[in-house]
């Protein structure tokens, strides 16, 4: 046997042999920092993407009050006298706050100025004078005292985003009396920065210092649900069947092809879809929950499949034929034992398509759910809007109050998304089982 | 290579295979067999990789049929009754003829619901008490119960090599199975190990019909009474083992047993 290999001198030892092994060597250190540097790369570009979002949105999160204290008059709060519910939501809470802000600043009378004056004020202010009272009529022919918004534009000159300049110059919606009238009230102590219980409950507004993601929030939560409920099990149940049961042959493989082919299909595709299907044929409600989370259903259907059945895949052929030399019959051997094994992957799947769903905008577009909506919808069949449509709308509105509603709706939705992945691999780790 | 295995005690048969043959889609895997397994005894079928063994071992349990383009002609009988008979539930079927394989696969769960879970899903317990009862028995016919009963309630899968291997048998045992089929149930554990299975397989044969495919010349003398020698798809010699080991009538029997080729 020795005599089969022809042995050159020194093959390993020699000057020439030491050069390929150093230039091996030199290739692996080459790769290696390669690959470091797109890592860092990557991660500075997504600091950056976050800096950006968090240094323009964080402010959103806060709000620019003013202190006033409102004479709830009987006579301009309920005119009908009766302190009936609907009497009171009818009664001139705008003239009763106009009031509270000039008690606040009892020097300015004339009449051009006054109107000024009041424009310090948010449309939210009346609002609020309004809630408090529905809550609690006992408030009527009492004085109270509560931290009002400020218009929008005065929001932004306190948070530093518009600039003297800009006011002297005619470029804001401030006029430089509002903003003296302002400093007026700041030297009284009156002006403030709260956090913004709008923006984390309401809807959206044409305001920016009222809008709020709330709307959108439960609008997105109401779309996954639905999403969740039909995508979920027909995608188990199609990837079980397939994997587990149908016999392969070409319809089987051009189901596979398709499926595949689906997975790669732009959004957009299953928004027309939806909108000639489920809108115009079943007469789904437009904007509504339901036709979007059927939509995104049909949409997140082929990831699903495909990731439950590679974690079908995964589980080892010993333990079907285990169950199966036990005498299991084939749903036993799946329901028993394939399916719990496969159960973290197709979970973590099925929770990155739904996060993947959640940012989807095009298909939504396409039924309706683009509109611009106040109201919290209520269930599915409400008209509402959803989070990635909402930063659309803002990120489109020309106010510049909106430009940090838009970066914290983005934060909002990014926190969403973390929360997700978090479920998905607290799921993970919980059904994760050794063979 | 001792024979302390006896000569066949001439028992009735158990299972019958006549003119089997299988294919895998055009590649025919076993030609013609025709084996007869004993009663109380132990078949080790025997021969070189790829020779057809573990396939007919498969067919007699019908292991085969989930094998995407397989094919079993021939008739095989258990107690005389036609087991490819489209009147034959294989689920009832795989209940009367176990199986423990060549890797331990126990399922990852506790080493008694691994036990257990052959009795439930047929049915044969109702209780608790009788759950425990054949949770308790299997493991004990199968040698394990000393060293697990402390911790019935743990994985499975945390047990040593030849520890799985002693769960698989008693996971088939807990069924009441009148026929085992083992495929190679050694060729993954240590010697010591591979020795308490052997002497497990010998208890265990006054109640259960054994068929093991081994790779070992020395186990299948060990262990069986009989013994099936398979080359190329082909069953070429069947006889008492001893006459196979000392007096092997076919040539390519010599030349494997003597070790010229496999």
């Amino acid at each position: 046997m020795t005599d089969l290999v022809d042995r050159r001198t020194g093959a390993h030892t020699s000057d020439d042999a030491a050069k390929r092994l150093a230039k091996r060597y030199a290739s692996e250190r080459n790769f290696r920092a390669f690959g470091m540097g797109a890592v860092l790369f990557a991660l500075a570009a997504l600091l950056l993407l976050l800096y950006t979002i968090i240094s323009d949105g964080y402010k959103a999160f806060v709000t620019t009050n003013v202190t006033v204290t409102a004479q709830i008059s009987p006579e301009l709060a309920d005119p009908g006298g009766k302190r009936e519910v609907n009497d009171l939501r009818r009664g001139d809470y705008i003239n009763i706050a106009r009031q509270a802000i000039r008690a606040d600043l009892p020097e300015v009378t004339a009449r051009q100025d006054l109107r000024e004056l009041y424009g310090l004020l948010s449309d939210g202010a009346s609002v609020m004078i309004r809630d408090r009272v529905l809550r609690d009529p006992s408030l009527i022919g009492q004085s109270i005292t509560l931290k009002v918004p400020v218009s929008s534009d005065v929001d932004m000159f306190n948070k530093g985003k518009i600039v003297e300049s800009d006011i002297a110059g005619g470029n804001a919606r401030v006029t430089p009396k509002q903003l003296g009238y302002y400093k007026q009230l700041q030297e009284k102590g009156l002006i403030s920065t709260d956090f913004n219980t709008w923006f984390l409950s309401s809807g959206d507004s044409r305001q920016p210092e009222l809008a709020g993601v709330w709307g959108s929030m439960v609008g997105s939560i109401l779309t996954l649900a639905i999403t969740l409920a039909l995508a979920f099990p027909l995608g188990v149940a199609s990837a079980v069947y397939l994997e587990e049961f149908a016999p392969k042959n070409k319809w089987t493989d051009l189901i596979e092809v398709n499926i595949n082919n689906l997975a790669a299909v732009p959004s957009i595709v299953f928004g027309l879809l939806g909108l000639a299907v489920f809108l115009q044929f079943f007469g789904l409600p437009r904007s509504a929950p339901l036709a979007g989370g059927v939509v995104l259903a049909l949409m997140s259907l082929p990831i699903i499949i495909i990731a439950s059945r590679a974690a079908l895949r995964a589980v080892p052929p010993s333990i079907r034929q285990a169950a199966m030399g036990l005498g299991a019959s084939r749903i036993q051997v799946v329901t028993h034992h394939v399916l719990p094994l496969a159960m973290p992957g197709i979970l973590t799947g099925t929770i990155l398509s739904l996060a993947h769903a959640l940012g989807e905008t095009a298909p939504l577009l396409m039924i309706g759910m683009v509109a611009f909506i106040v109201d919290t919808p209520h269930s599915v069949t409400d008209a509402a809007t959803v989070l990635p449509v909402q930063i659309y709308l803002w990120a489109d509105s020309p106010e510049r109050g909106f430009v940090e509603k838009t970066s914290a709706a983005i934060m909002v939705l990014l926190a969403f998304l973390l929360a997700m992945n978090a479920v998905a691999i607290f799921l993970r780790k919980k059904f994760e089982r050794k063979w | 290579m001792t024979l302390h295995a006896a000569k066949s005690t001439g028992k009735p048969t158990k299972m019958k295979a006549v003119d089997v043959e299988v294919f895998y889609g055009e590649k025919q895997a076993l030609k013609k067999v025709a084996l007869d397994v004993h009663e109380n005894e132990v078949t080790a079928l025997i021969g070189p990789s790829g020779c057809g063994k573990s396939t007919f071992l498969r067919t007699l349990n019908r292991m085969n049929d989930v094998i995407e383009g397989c094919r079993v002609k021939g008739q095989i009988t258990l107690d005389s009754q036609d087991i490819y008979d489209p009147s034959i539930d294989v689920v009832q079927l795989r209940a009367r003829v176990g199986m423990v394989f060549q890797k331990p696969n126990p399922f990852p769960k506790s080493i008694y619901d691994n036990v257990a879970y052959g009795p439930r899903i047929h049915g044969l317990v109702r209780t608790k008490e009788e759950t425990d009862e054949v949770v308790q028995r299997s493991l004990e016919r199968a040698g394990l119960h000393k060293e697990v009963k402390d911790r019935l309630h743990e994985s499975g899968t945390g047990l040593s090599g030849g520890q799985q291997q002693r769960l698989c048998i008693a996971r088939a045992i807990a069924v009441d199975p009148e026929v085992i089929l083992m495929d190679e149930p050694c060729s993954a554990l240590d010697p010591i190990a591979t020795a308490r299975i052997e002497e497990l397989i010998d208890e265990l044969r006054s109640n259960y019909t054994i068929v093991i495919v081994t790779h070992s010349m020395q186990q299948a003398a060990r262990v069986s009474q009989r013994t099936a020698f398979f080359h190329l798809g082909d069953l070429v010699e069947v006889g008492d083992t001893a006459q196979i080991f000392t007096n092997p009538s076919d040539e390519r029997t010599q030349g494997y047993i003597t070790g010229r080729f496999g």
